[in-house]
């Protein structure tokens, strides 16, 4: 009896397995057979306003590039200062945990955020807007990261740096960042994908725009916008516009996720 | 140098303070005149942008909220343009109430065919991952199931309105955007994060406990039941409320396949809508009123994962450091 509620508990979970695969290829294979049908060089070479997707491609990476730019310095001294500086008090385990948490919240929200401080008083919507929702999204995973990484950093190496004489921050800079350097590269990497496939903090922050445009005060052209915007149009030719970004995008991200594997594994 | 730098990096760290702290009290800020006006009866009023007499008033039964309200507070555009039929007099005497019951409801409801779905099939994947299959398949499976967490959340909302919800209208009748497909999508979207969250917990059980009662001749199931389980409880727990709270806020996989419209659900495939996608669809064309009862569900919203997200980190997850 035992043997046989084994086998059917196994069984199951088994199944629960192949049931979970099977949704998430079933994704994924739709997604690349409707991508690469609508997939051609006339979509990279055009606007939204002809049917093409260049305006939009260049519009999200520059957004999440600007994101980083912001993002990144404050999330990676943040962490320097929890991992070296804070001596693990009580003010630094409250805004890890809190860092933790700002991790998960609703990314809309965030939105709605900078929407109050960056758009109701301009005005109207504008790339700047947008890059700061998706630089508040990313900044507690950078300081995770570099936390976490700054960690694995062996004492000695610290200890080593103090008794030549360096000041501390030279040690950090010079010696323990160098050291975590694979690692931290990595985490950034990994944020980046987290960022560059956010749809929900742009919507009514950067907005979206059909020209191809780098001025960041008006309405900042997104991909992820776009596609929201495109796949519920009537107009099937606009779906399949629609269809080319998410595959475009989601190919992206994976391809980032796998290279920052791929360095970890490297490095190992 | 160094005390500038030291300075500096205190300073970094205590962004991360300020803009959760900046984003309750600018929500709360925004949200004010919807919370003055109709305080906590907006938790459980279902009516959203409806014009109400003020002087009689007899289609609404319920309406303690607005009856006390002195001034005229007809402000937004929208709601302008949808009672134009009404002349300049009939407006002074009407007014428009908002309240967030249908879009709460939506929303904890949709998240909650999320889990019901979304949890047996999690666990089966993590246990498959971490007890029955040999490394040669778990690796590369593993490795998929996390990619397949990465994938950004509105493929899997365009994945719903295209293929799925179809689907589930072919085998549920109904239309394809509605609460079920939209739960069912959500729930398609956490399987990853939460199957690979919970295998990882699964894994920090050490072999010894689970080799010493392989030698009393456990079954698998025995050892995962009696040993893995409640070893990892708590990690398991903690995962599947980060799930839940990644699931209330998420947005663009909601968005694509609730339906949007403000309707009260009477059965699993009524279209609905849930906090986030009110947000997403209502947030550019709104102002005054309605704009700050956008902000106030907002409010709610970021109150509501705050909550839940603590409650899995400070009880389930806490760091051993």
């Amino acid at each position: 009896m035992r043997l046989i509620i084994n086998k059917i508990i196994l069984a199951l979970s088994t199944l629960a397995a192949i049931l979970g695969l099977i949704f998430l290829f079933w994704i994924l294979i739709t997604l690349t057979i409707k991508g690469v049908k609508s997939i051609n060089l006339y979509i990279f070479t055009h606007d939204l306003v002809d049917n093409g997707l260049r305006n939009l491609l260049v519009g999200q990476f520059i957004l999440a590039l600007i994101a980083v730019v912001i993002g990144v310095p404050i999330g990676m001294i943040a962490g320097i200062y929890l991992q070296e500086y804070s001596f693990n008090n009580k003010f630094a385990s409250f805004i890890r945990n809190l860092s933790d948490v700002m991790m998960s919240a609703p990314s809309i929200v965030i939105g709605t955020f900078v929407y109050a401080i960056l758009v109701n008083p301009i005005g109207h919507m504008n790339g700047w807007a947008g890059a700061v929702a998706l630089a508040i999204l990313m900044l507690p995973i950078v300081v995770r990261t570099t936390d976490d990484m700054l960690g694995l950093v062996p004492k000695e190496l610290r200890e080593a740096g103090v008794a030549i004489g360096a000041p501390k921050y030279r040690v950090i800079f010079d010696i323990i960042i160098k050291a975590a350097k694979v690692g931290i590269m990595t985490g950034l990497l990994l944020a980046f994908a987290r960022i560059i496939g956010e749809t929900a903090p742009l919507l009514f922050t950067s907005g979206n725009s059909q020209y191809f445009t780098i001025n960041l005060n008006e309405e900042f052209p997104s991909l992820t916008v776009a596609i929201y915007n495109l796949a519920t149009m009537p107009d099937k030719h606009l779906v399949d516009i629609a269809w080319a970004g998410a595959f475009i995008l989601t190919f992206f991200v994976l391809l980032i996720n796998l290279a920052g594997r791929y360095i970890v594994k490297d490095k190992k | 140098m160094e005390k500038i730098f030291k300075t500096l990096s205190q300073l970094s760290a205590s962004t991360i303070l300020l803009i959760l702290s900046a984003i309750f009290v600018v929500l709360y800020i925004e949200a004010k005149p919807a919370i003055e006006k109709y305080g906590l009866h907006f938790l459980v009023d279902p009516r959203w942008g409806v014009t109400v007499q003020k002087n009689n008033t007899p289609n609404v039964a319920n309406n303690t909220a607005n009856s006390e309200v002195g001034g005229i507070n007809v402000e937004d555009d929208d709601v302008l343009a949808a009672i134009g039929a009404l002349s300049p007099s009939e407006e002074q005497k009407s007014d428009v109430v908002y309240g967030g019951l249908v879009p709460i409801v939506g929303t904890i409801l949709s998240t909650l065919i999320a889990m019901t779905f979304a949890v047996p099939i999690a666990m089966g994947i993590a246990i498959f991952l971490a007890e029955i299959a040999p490394p040669s398949i778990s690796k590369p499976v593993g490795i998929a199931i996390e990619l397949l967490a990465a994938i950004p959340s509105i493929i899997y909302g365009m994945w719903g309105l295209f293929y799925f919800g179809p689907f589930i209208a072919k085998i549920f009748g109904g239309s394809s955007v509605n609460l079920l497909v939209a739960g069912l999508v959500l729930g398609v979207m956490i399987i990853p994060f939460m199957a690979s969250l919970t295998r990882d917990s699964m894994k920090t059980t050490p072999n010894v406990l689970k080799e010493s009662a392989y030698a009393m001749g456990a079954t698998k199931f025995e050892v995962i039941k009696d040993v893995i389980f409640p070893y990892a409880k708590k990690g398991i727990v903690g995962s599947m409320i980060l799930a839940l709270g990644r699931a209330l806020g998420e947005t663009m996989a909601v968005a694509f396949v609730i339906g949007g419209v403000f309707n009260f659900p009477h059965k699993l495939t009524d279209p609905t809508v849930s906090i986030p996608v009110v947000l997403a669809n209502n947030f550019a064309e709104s102002s005054g009123l309605s704009l700050a009862a956008l902000f106030y569900l907002a409010l709610i919203l970021f109150v509501i994962s705050f909550i839940v997200i603590s409650f899995a980190k400070f009880y389930f997850l806490r760091d051993k450091k």
